[in-house]
């Protein structure tokens, strides 16, 4: 029998890998062309993107920025020695009419207000969304969108002001009604006292406040409303407003109250029933035969409500799943320490459900952006609605390709960036490994 | 089933089983639909008592345990603990809850937060304790279960043993009254078991009242007052440990001892 036993007696020094396993020469081998087939597959691949790219590149790359109208890009290609039905792209159009496409009707004077808008938004949500963004910018978070209403709809700074005042109404018709009658009808008045107080009062309120104190902006009118300006306003909206009543539509379908369940699963069946441009009709026509005579309830209001109701169905039923895929062990978890049953949900088992449901949730908010080109269908002037008009213009009638690129170039930006923050969340959130 | 050697003294001079009833079961029954999973349960618990429930899988251990904080619901029969019978009021419940502890099989630590976090969630927003004094509090317990270096962990990278003692940190956080434990150390290596055992080991020694299911028999017969051995729902015999390993009564304690020490 040999020897088997082995005693080492000099230890081995740590030496760089090798050199064909990093750098440029290593990824290549170790990701392309390992192995002949995968080689081959490369090689062709390659080959395929070249054609493609060198196809798009020699239509886009074409000097036609300053033309006026399609013939006028025509005559630069030919000038160029260009022919052909796909001689070159004519990006006169988008320069001509990017901040239509941007903007819709709204006046050019105040431009500046849907701009000054949007830079709100996104200072009111950077706490909620980044850590690092400083705390004290959580304060202006449940302001902003009431200044942002503001800003672009203009007129006067009551109106807000009021809507605003019918929280805090809710806030005091909670207090005083949980402490005379209990919790339930406390939550109960809580909801019903800020609708009464829109429905009803707001309006006077903000009428005489502003026959005292008239302090306002030059008020637009929602027909002004356009492009992706009006996409953004009723996709965050909806985007915003659908998450946490997504989360109580959830809850409420895992409730034990009959009453509450019953409601709940009625209402999410009923949205994910019905497609999302029959809600779109009805929030464009029906509604207003609901609606007493002479009430102007704006229609992009009524818009943003659908999407929103309709975003809120898919986002209840993304939750539930996320509620779905946390053990059993966590709920015991969090009631044998007598945390009640919000605490338990706010603390230990919406933050891991929500964390769970990130994809499915950005999905849903990717979705709802993309669907609110939908509103086109109804009459709203949102890109794709501007798009038709713009090629009905005698000057620029037969172009195609670089208005739809454009908007599916903004478009894109704005979904890949979502997806990007959600794949950075999900990385902030990992904790442990499992 | 392993019957791990406890290769310490155990300090026994404030082990007291005191007059005060901490825990009143009578006459409590539980259906699951049809099914009787425990039937007439009586059961009288004093401050200070350290009690193993054994049985076969399937008896209602568990579940029994699990009425105490009402994480399962009695159907028939009342449920007294310290003095707060439990009914189906909320508040009640909550109440009960924050004073009795619980450990679970599956630790059950919430794997979204530290291990600090863990540990002073509950004192924070159930006892209302300032955020500086439950974390001390945290620290302290954590250094008795002997990870305080874990702290700022998440549970994910702990071992499980290591798991296992920050959840009964965290129970103790809410300076229970009542322990229960649900087979804590079934998930468990056997070195890991050891740890979580030294650990209920040093609770016992400093007179927590305590409920384990448990088939580690050396810790019922080193540290409990009390086995109770339950089958099909019931409580089918109870004594002392000395009594209740060398002179079983009943035929079924005796199958089940003689399968479990492997005799
Ligand atoms: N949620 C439930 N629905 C219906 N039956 C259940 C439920 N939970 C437990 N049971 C049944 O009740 C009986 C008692 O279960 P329990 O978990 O209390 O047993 P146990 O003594 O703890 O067993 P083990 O040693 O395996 O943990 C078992 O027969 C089980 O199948
Ligand atoms: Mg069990």
């Amino acid at each position: 029998m040999s020897d088997i036993s082995f005693v080492r007696t000099e230890m081995l020094p740590e030496q760089d890998p090798p050199a064909s396993t990093v750098g440029l020469i290593g990824w290549l081998r170790e990701n392309l062309f390992s192995g002949w087939f995968n080689s081959i597959l490369s090689l062709v691949s390659i080959y395929v993107i070249y054609v493609i790219l060198s196809g798009l590149l020699s239509w886009a790359i074409s000097p036609t920025w300053g033309a006026h109208s399609l013939n006028e890009c025509r005559e630069i290609l030919a000038g160029l020695g260009r022919e052909g039905h796909y001689a070159g792209a004519c990006w006169g159009v988008i320069s001509e009419r990017w901040l239509q496409l941007m903007f819709g009707f709204y006046p050019p004077e105040h431009y500046w207000r849907v701009i000054l808008a949007f830079v709100l938004v996104g200072v009111g949500l950077a706490p909620v969304l980044f850590d690092k963004a400083p705390r004290a910018l959580l304060w202006f978070t449940p302001i902003f969108p009431f200044a942002v209403a503001w800003l672009l709809w203009g007129g006067t700074i009551w109106g807000p002001l009021v809507a605003m005042a019918g929280f805090v109404v809710g806030y005091f018709a909670y207090r005083f009604v949980s402490g005379i009658a209990g919790g339930l009808l406390g939550i109960i008045a809580a909801f019903a006292a800020p609708v009464i107080w829109w429905l009803f009062l707001a309006g006077p309120v903000a009428g005489a406040l502003g026959a005292i104190l008239p302090i306002g902006i030059e008020a637009v009118e929602s027909r002004q409303f356009g492009g992706f300006m009006l996409s953004v306003t009723i996709g965050i909206t909806a985007i915003l407003i659908s998450l946490p009543l997504g989360i109580v539509l959830a809850l409420g379908r895992q409730s034990n109250l009959f009453i509450v369940k019953a409601l709940c699963v009625g209402f999410i069946e009923f949205i994910r029933g019905v497609p999302l441009i029959t809600l779109l009709f009805v929030a464009s026509t029906l509604l207003n035969i609901f609606m007493p005579p002479g009430t102007n309830f704006d229609i992009i209001l009524r818009v943003i409500i659908m999407v929103t109701l309709f975003a809120a169905a898919y986002m209840a039923e993304v939750i539930r799943g996320g509620l779905a895929a946390l053990p059993k062990g966590q709920y015991e978890g969090a009631d044998s320490l007598g945390l009640n049953y919000w605490q338990a949900q706010r603390l230990i088992i919406m933050p891991q459900a929500l964390k769970i449901s990130i994809p499915g949730i950005v999905s849903t908010f990717i979705g709802v952006f993309k669907d609110t080109t939908l509103v086109s269908i109804i009459g709203l002037l949102d890109p794709l609605g501007l798009s038709n008009a713009i090629r009905a213009d005698t000057n620029w009638n037969g172009i195609v390709w670089e208005i739809y690129g454009f908007i599916a170039l903004v478009f894109f930006i704005f979904c890949f960036s979502m997806s990007r923050y959600s794949m950075y969340l999900e990385r902030k959130l990992q904790t442990g490994h499992h | 089933m392993s019957e791990l050697a406890i290769d310490r003294e155990i300090d026994r001079s404030k082990m007291q089983v005191s007059d005060e009833v901490a825990i009143q079961i009578t006459n409590m029954n539980k259906w699951y639909g049809s099914f009787h999973v425990l039937r007439d349960i009586n059961l009288t618990v004093n401050k200070g008592e350290r009690i193993v429930i054994a049985g076969p899988s399937g008896s209602g251990k568990s579940t029994m345990i699990r009425c105490i904080n009402r994480l399962e619901e009695h159907q028939q029969g009342q449920i007294i603990v310290d003095g707060i019978e439990l009914t189906s009021d909320l508040k009640n419940i909550d109440k009960v809850r924050s004073e009795v502890g619980m450990c679970f099989q599956h630790f059950n630590l919430f794997p979204h937060l530290t291990i600090l976090e863990n540990c002073t969630l509950a004192p924070i927003w159930v006892r209302k304790t300032p955020r500086k004094e439950a974390e001390e509090t945290a620290m302290h317990f954590l250094e008795k279960v002997k990870i305080p270096e874990q702290a700022d962990k998440y549970p994910g990278q702990l071992s499980g043993g290591q798991q296992q003692r920050v959840a009964i940190a965290r129970s103790l956080c809410m300076k229970p009254k009542i322990m229960l434990f649900d087979e804590p150390t079934s998930a468990l290596d056997p070195e890991m078991i050891k740890e979580v055992l030294d650990t209920m080991i040093e609770l016992a020694e400093e007179g927590m009242t305590m409920l384990c299911v448990t088939h580690e028999m050396g810790f019922a017969r080193q540290v409990a007052n009390r086995v109770i051995f339950m089958d099909q729902g019931q409580i089918v015999e109870q004594n002392e440990p000395e009594e209740f390993f060398n002179n079983p009564k009943s035929e079924r304690t005796k199958l089940f001892l003689s399968q479990i020490l492997g005799h």
